[in-house]
């Protein structure tokens, strides 16, 4: 399980990583969403991978989950949720400007 | 006054949903809702550094959940001065944007509010994953105010900013999310206890966690090799709001040093993490900044420049935490704030009597008030490359003495006299270009433009000019108080017991 949830991370931080390094607004835009997927990820892990334990204290429990990064995921995702709406409708207003969606649009060269 | 600590965050964030409410509201109430918003910033600022004055560390929990389990904001000296330095900052910044910079989008003084917001929550808080929360408020503040004003340039610039801003975030997740996995907290009192009892065999993995973290406070300052945005960005934003940004990278210094003096002082293998790298990255800094000075086109370029000089300047004493260097960094911390803030507000007052040529260091039409602006100009350029009697050279020796202590003292003066040169070199180019060329013999007299008084503008420039004749005339309260801000950050222990009370009595949860 340890071994699929790190390898799974990976795949995705390479590839957001890659996607990032475009030349292209819509590429980047796609690379940073990856990116955010793999952190959620992460942070949801880094309360220990768990399967049927509450995460509330009852008597005599010997397991439990740690309700703490759900919160801070829920967190996260909102987060990046909104700037990447941001970055997307700015990214529009770039686009409807210089008529191209390259990174470099309008600069000299 | 028990909610003193939440008060410069609420403020701002009362004025700012007013002023969403009344998005359709004429200008000038958004001035009075804005401007009544930054008056009551300004006083809850001054009662916070009294109430730190005499060294109490005001904790303040939020839900009235106890640390290290609930979010708490933590009020010490450092964070009062880092809140009044942004309070007095968004003085002029405001006044300055009444001259007609507010009147090109609807949403400038919300933006404004929430900007503020964010920064004071930065300062205040004691939690690293809040840290994060007030950061992004920050930064959705400062998207919006980059682009502000429109324009091709700004919308290229702002996606360049928001997106390497994005990844710097993602950044700051995986740390916070690796450092919770490992230590289990992420209160910042709490942090440096539990980096104690790390096992030697983890101990690589927390380090590079830790690099992670400081990585991020390091692209939010603008040090070297991931510096390279702040000139584009601010020259590319009208320019109050590029003098409200000069504290932004600010904010990436204060987190730094939180977490090198909270955190990675507290054990021996984590303490010498960052001094063998700091140092030089700090001194590159400063190099760049002094060639990017010399490269620049127009005068909010020379100013973007010394924001990185002044960053880098401020990295050294953060590489090598002492109570000296520390409270003579934070003196240089809030004079260079002031002097690089009003530069750029100097160059909005320049560029607009000069027409098409804006604040361009080329030829360009007589300016309609040069004696005021020359006058501004000259305290400003002094103070700016460190020259007596202002308070940049106080603010420069101050840190060439705590410097002599130092790994590499020689270097770290030669970077510190070299760039302060090469800034009056360039500052006074820049002089002749604006005030003594035109009309003179040789030089093409370009035709005068037609030009409308900005009083405000004026006040804000004669306001900051005034702050920094100040700090330079009476530095003893402001040098004494950083200096006890200094010591007060280095005692570890004071700031965990009030925080959190006796570490060792803290129920901890059991984990694999």
């Amino acid at each position: 399980m340890e071994l699929l949830v790190s390898v799974a991370l990976g795949v995705l931080t390479a590839s957001g990583v890659y996607l990032i390094l475009r030349p292209t607004t819509f590429s980047v835009v796609l690379g940073l969403t990856l990116l955010s997927y793999a952190v959620n990820v992460l942070i949801f892990f880094s309360g220990r991978l768990k399967a049927t334990a509450p995460p509330l204290t009852v008597e005599g429990l010997s397991r439990q989950a740690d309700p703490l990064p759900q919160a801070l995921v829920l967190t996260a995702i909102v987060i990046g949720f909104g700037m990447t709406a941001y970055l997307l409708a700015l990214a529009l207003k770039g686009k409807a400007e210089s008529g191209t969606d390259h990174v470099d649009a309008g600069e000299p060269r | 006054m028990a909610h003193l600590p939440i008060l410069p965050v609420l403020l701002p964030l009362l004025a700012a949903v007013l002023l969403l409410i009344g998005t359709s509201a004429d200008v000038g109430v958004k001035r009075a809702i804005s401007g009544s918003g930054i008056v009551l910033l300004v006083l809850a600022a001054a009662a916070q550094v009294a109430a730190a004055g005499d060294g109490t560390i005001s904790v303040y929990k939020l839900g009235d959940w106890p640390a290290p389990y609930g979010i708490v904001l933590v009020l010490d000296r450092l964070s009062a001065i880092m809140v009044a330095l942004t309070s007095l900052l968004s003085v002029p910044v405001f006044i300055a944007a009444t001259a007609g910079t507010d009147t090109r989008g609807p949403h400038f003084h919300a933006f404004l509010q929430f900007q503020l917001m964010g920064l004071n929550g930065a300062f205040l808080t004691g939690d690293l994953f809040n840290l994060f929360v007030f950061f992004e408020i920050l930064l959705l503040a400062s998207y919006g105010l980059l682009v502000h004003g429109g324009g091709l340039v700004r919308a290229r610039a702002g996606i360049a900013y928001v997106v390497l801003n994005l990844s710097g975030s993602a950044l700051f997740l995986i740390a916070l999310g690796l450092l919770y996995g490992f230590l289990g907290t992420l209160n910042m009192a709490d942090f440096g206890t539990q980096l104690q009892l790390v096992a030697p065999e983890d101990q690589g993995v927390v380090a590079v966690t830790c690099a992670l973290l400081v990585t991020v406070f390091l692209l939010k300052a603008a040090v070297l090799p991931i510096g390279f945005w702040l000139p584009h960005v601010y020259t590319a934003a009208t320019l109050p709001v590029a003098a409200l940004f000069v504290i932004m990278t600010k904010v990436g210094i204060y987190a730094l040093l939180r977490v090198v003096t909270i955190g990675l002082l507290a054990t021996p293998w984590s303490a010498g993490l960052l001094q063998p790298w700091l140092t030089w990255l700090a001194l590159g800094t400063i190099a760049i900044g002094a060639a990017g000075m010399l490269a620049a086109r127009s005068f909010a370029g020379i100013a973007a420049n010394l924001v990185l000089v002044s960053g880098g300047t401020l990295l050294l004493a953060v590489a090598e935490p002492t109570a000296v260097s520390i409270g003579a960094a934070l003196y240089y911390l809030v004079q260079s704030t002031l002097v690089t803030g009003a530069l750029f507000l100097l160059a909005d007052a320049i560029g607009r009597q000069r027409g098409a040529s804006e604040d361009d260091l080329g030829p360009g039409p007589r300016l309609h008030s040069y004696t005021v602006l020359g006058l501004i100009f000259l305290v400003l350029g002094v103070a700016a490359c460190g020259a007596p009697p202002l308070a940049g050279f106080i603010g420069k020796i101050m840190m060439m003495q705590a410097m002599e202590a130092s790994a590499y003292p020689a270097l770290v003066w030669v970077a510190l006299i070299l760039s302060g040169f090469v800034a009056a070199l360039v500052l006074a180019r820049a002089a002749s270009v604006f005030f003594w060329e035109p009309g003179a013999p040789g030089i093409e007299d370009k035709p005068d433009v037609p030009y409308l008084p900005a009083p405000g503008l004026t006040a804000a420039l004669v306001l900051m000019t005034m702050a920094i004749i100040t700090v330079s005339v009476v530095p003893a309260p402001v040098a004494s108080y950083a200096r006890a801000a200094a010591e007060q950050v280095l005692a570890r222990e004071a700031y965990v017991t009030s925080v959190t009370g006796d570490p060792a009595a803290v129920e901890r949860e059991r984990r694999p």
